[in-house]
């Protein structure tokens, strides 16, 4: 059938490349300009004919001006301290709880577990002026306590690994008891093992979240030592050296890059993870 | 004492005793306490508080408030820009969502269609989902500046003089929804592509054998039917991002020129942290919140729904 | 060394009773085999004796001491799943040694991390590794060591489960089906190795299964369930013979036991067999108690429906008038060659005839009783 009609299929090939070539462009082009640009220097960016390339190379200084005037790698830095300690203290949480969720019976267990859903439903956002106030309260804005505290408990990850755990069979749990495991060593030794790509999806999840989150740290946080990458780059661009594009495509690049990098060298990981989490 | 009663005094003994040993009761306690407090101390007392403070003339730094009942909300209802967020945030979903649907429906189906090149093409459209937002928001600020910018560049290699996007009442937030666009067709994309993998070859074949043979008759007649509860899933989904849409506004236009692009949740961080009104920023949470734990709602249903088919 | 005793065992999950008021004793290095269809309570008894599940009331009692308030590894017992329950993550290795890693590990040595650098650690791990061989090549999967479960075949996998449950030489061992998820002739072979492991081992087996054939022949002897209630134990033969309850009966034998009721014996024109109690409500008797013989007036007739020809037996289904149910009767190849259709008689052993009352209950005859005891 298709054999008979070569012409047709070689046409649907063509058209198929032709469309997510342009659809594909669409995508990167934004990447491709901000790379484009952060190698210029000022005079080419405003010249009235395009190269993507430069005509007089202007990376290096770009770059050097984007590094010093901003402190790019302690928001970089910034980004990855307040992510991992999420990440950690979200674990710590979750667990035990998602745990005790799925595997142990005890009293209340449905209750608590309707809550948790019911916490699944209370977008973030909204809660920022509570989450503000208390902080205030305390005296911790803009300090790292501030990025992190607000995200320490994820209805999302209780649900998600509670799922997960509930997948394992009670038998795995029973023998494991038999052997002389504590519960506390149950999930040390068994649950978290069996359950790593869950654990890396949820990873996956938590760390893009706030790593590129902007809204909670433009509420928590004023001074440039604490700043998240996403808000970093903001700083950057209300200061001086940020007027000049150059510099400050640099910088968005420097912002950009580690996560499209772990992207690109994990992408099944990431895709995979990030789908499964929205789907489950 | 008859045997009997002691016979049962026994069982009784045995069965406290062994709830006490069998520990399962508080173990799983301890287990959940820590979470348990902070769902109360950073969820649910906080989500209370809003509803509260929504009641109250309450400003940041000042020590006395009073309960306003519903003031705050009927001076929002009768806030002109309140409504202008509220109209421009469902203007905005009504060109991202379909826009990013569709987009991503056709080029999820062009990539299963054939391999060739199918892992480049998934990783660049997935790329922008992973991009921090305010960063590629500069980005996409210099792209569309009214005379450096690629597309008046472009745009004016082709004889048409181009605007200035973001500063213009009119392509201010048309600008800001294809940006939206940009960012979430990948992940639409993903999803459907999982959706498309979950199609059984089966049925393939037997519309094969039933005469549908064709590209356009496998579409019409397996593949879009067998995709309808992702479709839902991911209208929802978007759905749900394009009413938080906050960083490119925040970081391109601050809801201007003329509050053209402002949205809901712009007009709440305004309200709460650049004019520190929290009662009416609270009051205006709260109408977040139920437009949100709507589409929440709505998005719950349809995985259980699915979860029920399959 | 460890005799069980199970006394007035009841369990129930919310409303529904799961186990009701079982009461049983289990002799020191017996082969015990809980055996009835599924769901009927067999694996939540076999968890409560384990310790993993806590009965409502009732006391378990092992080696003459109540073990009620032992938690399950301080019961000196093993126990070996449905599914095998090995550790997906850990290599076989590591499966059958964790048993012995918790138990002779201290708390700070089994520590993440920190533990392994403890001193002591290298004299213990030495020692177990030598008992995991040891247990390994006993079962014949030292081979296996380093790999993991999911690399390993059904039977392979079902002997390292033996392996886990064996290396710390409990007192007691309990299966809860092992053999279900292994096709025919593993089963088979399987259920030999686990009557060869017994016999070395020498230590109490209690062994579930749906399956009456392997209880038949695995075990010393047999306790029946049916939904929640223990209804008899005894030797395998011993149920065979002499069942006291219909569903024993009925469980217990394959082909089933062929049961008529009085009544329809009667509607059929066949004459009551001599002794049969006022009471008696149906008659149950084996294939093989049952002769082929021509139609008579006084006898149980019908009409051959189908033949099996195993080879050493041949089972004949015989269909009774008016609806009356089917017979099964097993003869021997040389005796008879029957074809459907054709009309036979049938003569019943009266001594091999078993009488139940409206409730199901065994009625004995006179000299049956004195049988018996
Ligand atoms: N954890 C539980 N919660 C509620 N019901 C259960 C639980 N475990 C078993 N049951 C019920 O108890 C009955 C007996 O189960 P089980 O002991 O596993 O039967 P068997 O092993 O004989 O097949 C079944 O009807 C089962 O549905
Ligand atoms: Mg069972």
């Amino acid at each position: 059938m298709i054999a008979r009609f070569p012409d047709r299929r070689f046409a649907g090939r063509v058209a198929r490349h032709a469309i997510l070539i342009l659809t594909a462009a669409f995508a990167l082009l934004p990447f491709v300009w901000m790379v484009s640009l952060s190698l210029k220097p000022p005079e080419e960016i405003f010249q009235a004919d395009f190269h993507l390339w430069p005509t007089a190379f202007h990376g290096v200084e770009n770059y050097r001006v984007a590094l010093t005037a901003a402190p790019m790698f302690r928001f970089l830095l910034n980004g990855l301290l307040v992510c991992t300690a999420i990440f950690a203290l979200q674990l710590l949480v979750c667990i035990p709880c998602a745990y005790a969720l799925a595997k142990l019976r005890f009293r209340g267990r449905d209750t608590l577990f309707s809550a948790v859903l019911v916490g699944l439903l209370l977008p973030p956002q909204a809660l920022a002026i509570p989450h503000f106030v208390l902080l205030n309260v305390f005296g911790l804005l803009d300090s790292y306590a501030a990025l992190i505290l607000p995200w320490v408990i994820s209805t999302f990850g209780i649900f998600l690994l509670r799922q997960f755990f509930r997948s394992i069979p009670d038998e795995i749990i029973h023998a494991a008891r038999l052997d002389g495991l504590g519960e506390f060593e149950i999930i040390w030794r068994i649950m978290i093992p069996m359950t790593t790509p869950a654990l890396a999806a949820f990873g996956i999840f938590s760390i893009v979240a706030h790593w590129n989150d902007l809204f909670w740290p433009l509420i928590a946080v004023r001074s440039a030592e604490i700043s998240t990458p996403a808000l970093g780059i903001l700083l950057f661009r209300d200061d001086e050296a940020g007027q000049f594009l150059g510099p400050l495509m640099a910088g968005a690049v420097i912002i950009v890059a580690p996560l499209l990098v772990a992207f690109l060298i994990a992408q099944r990981r990431f895709i995979d993870g990030l789908a499964v989490t929205t789907m489950k | 004492m008859t045997t009997l009663d002691q016979d049962r005094e026994r069982r009784v003994d045995a069965k406290t005793s062994f709830a006490k040993r069998s520990g399962e009761h508080g173990l799983g306690w301890l287990a959940v306490s820590p979470a348990l407090l902070l769902l109360i101390g950073l969820l649910f007392g906080p989500a209370a508080a809003v509803v509260l403070f929504s009641l109250t003339d309450w400003q940041l730094g000042s020590f006395t408030f009073h309960f306003i009942g519903v003031a705050n909300f009927r001076a929002l209802f009768t806030d002109p820009t309140f409504w202008k967020a509220l109209t421009n945030t469902l203007v905005y979903a009504g060109i991202v969502v379909p826009g990013t649907v569709l987009l991503g429906l056709v080029v999820a189906l062009l990539i299963e269609a054939s391999p060739g090149l199918r892992g480049f093409y998934r990783a660049a459209h997935f790329l922008p989902v992973m991009s921090t937002m305010s960063a590629m928001a500069i980005v996409w600020g210099t792209m569309l500046h009214p005379t450096i910018g690629l597309v008046n560049r472009a745009l004016g290699a082709v004889g048409i003089s181009g605007v200035n996007w973001l500063r213009d009442e009119r392509t201010a937030l048309l600008a800001l929804a294809l940006i939206g666009i940009w960012q979430g067709l990948g992940f639409a994309m993903v999803l459907f592509v999982s959706g498309l993998k979950a199609v059984p070859q089966q049925l393939y074949d037997a519309a094969a054998i039933d005469g549908a043979d064709g590209v356009l008759d496998r579409l019409r007649f397996v593949t879009l039917p067998m995709l309808g509860p992702v479709t839902m899933f991911v209208v929802i989904l978007t759905a749900k991002r394009s009413f938080e849409v906050f960083d490119s506004v925040r970081v391109l236009t601050q809801g201007g020129p003329n509050y053209a692009s402002e949205v809901l949740l712009h007009r709440l961080y305004t309200e709460s942290f650049d004019f520190l009104r929290m009662g009416y920023g609270a009051a205006l949470t709260v109408i977040y919140l139920a437009i949100i734990v709507l589409l929440t709602l709505t998005q719950a249903r349809l995985l259980e729904r699915r979860v029920h088919y399959s | 060394m460890a005799e069980i005793e199970l006394r007035h065992i009841e369990k129930s999950y919310g409303e529904t009773a799961v186990v009701k008021d079982v009461s049983l004793s289990i002799r020191d290095g017996e082969f015990l085999t809980l055996v009835g269809p599924s769901g009927c309570g067999k694996s939540t008894l076999l968890r409560i004796i384990a310790g993993l599940e806590a009965q409502d009331s009732g006391e378990v009692v092992v080696a003459g001491r109540c073990v009620d308030d032992k938690r399950p590894k301080e019961r000196d017992v093993a126990m070996v799943f449905q599914s095998y329950a090995l550790y997906p993550h850990l290599s076989v290795f590591d499966n059958v040694a964790l048993p012995l890693r918790t138990r002779r590990l201290s708390f700070a040595q089994r520590l993440p991390f920190v533990g392994r650098a403890l001193p002591g650690r290298g004299g213990i791990e030495k020692a177990i590794r030598a008992e995991v061989e040891q247990a390994a090549s006993m079962l014949d999967i030292a081979h296996l060591l380093h790999r993991k479960p999911g690399q390993l075949s059904g039977g392979q996998r079902q002997r390292v489960a033996l392996g886990r449950a064996m290396v710390r030489h409990p007192a007691v061992f309990l299966m809860d089906e092992p053999l279900s998820n292994l096709d025919a002739k593993l089963r088979v072979q399987m259920r030999a190795e686990i009557i060869a492991l017994h016999r070395r081992l020498g230590v109490t087996f209690v062994y579930v299964t749906h399956d009456q054939a392997e209880a038949m022949t695995m075990s010393d002897r047999v306790a029946v369930m049916t939904a929640g209630e223990l209804l008899q134990v005894g030797q395998p033969e011993q149920l065979y013979r002499d069942p006291q309850d219909l569903r024993v009966a009925e469980m217990i034998g394959s082909p089933k036991i062929n049961v008529v009721s009085c009544d329809h014996w009667m509607s059929l024109g066949a004459s009551l067999p001599p002794g049969v109690d006022g009471n008696t409500t149906h008659l149950a008797f084996r294939p093989e108690a049952v002769g082929i013989a021509a139609p008579g007036d006084r006898r149980l007739n019908g009409v051959v429906t189908s033949v099996e020809n195993l080879g050493s037996d041949i089972f004949l289904n015989v269909a009774l008038a008016d609806g009356c149910g089917a017979v099964v009767v097993r003869t021997h190849p040389d005796v008879s060659r029957s074809e459907p259709g054709r009309p036979v008689g049938l003569q019943i052993d009266p001594a091999c005839l078993l009488q139940f009352d409206g409730a199901g209950m065994r009625l004995r005859q006179a000299d049956q009783v004195e049988a018996a005891a």
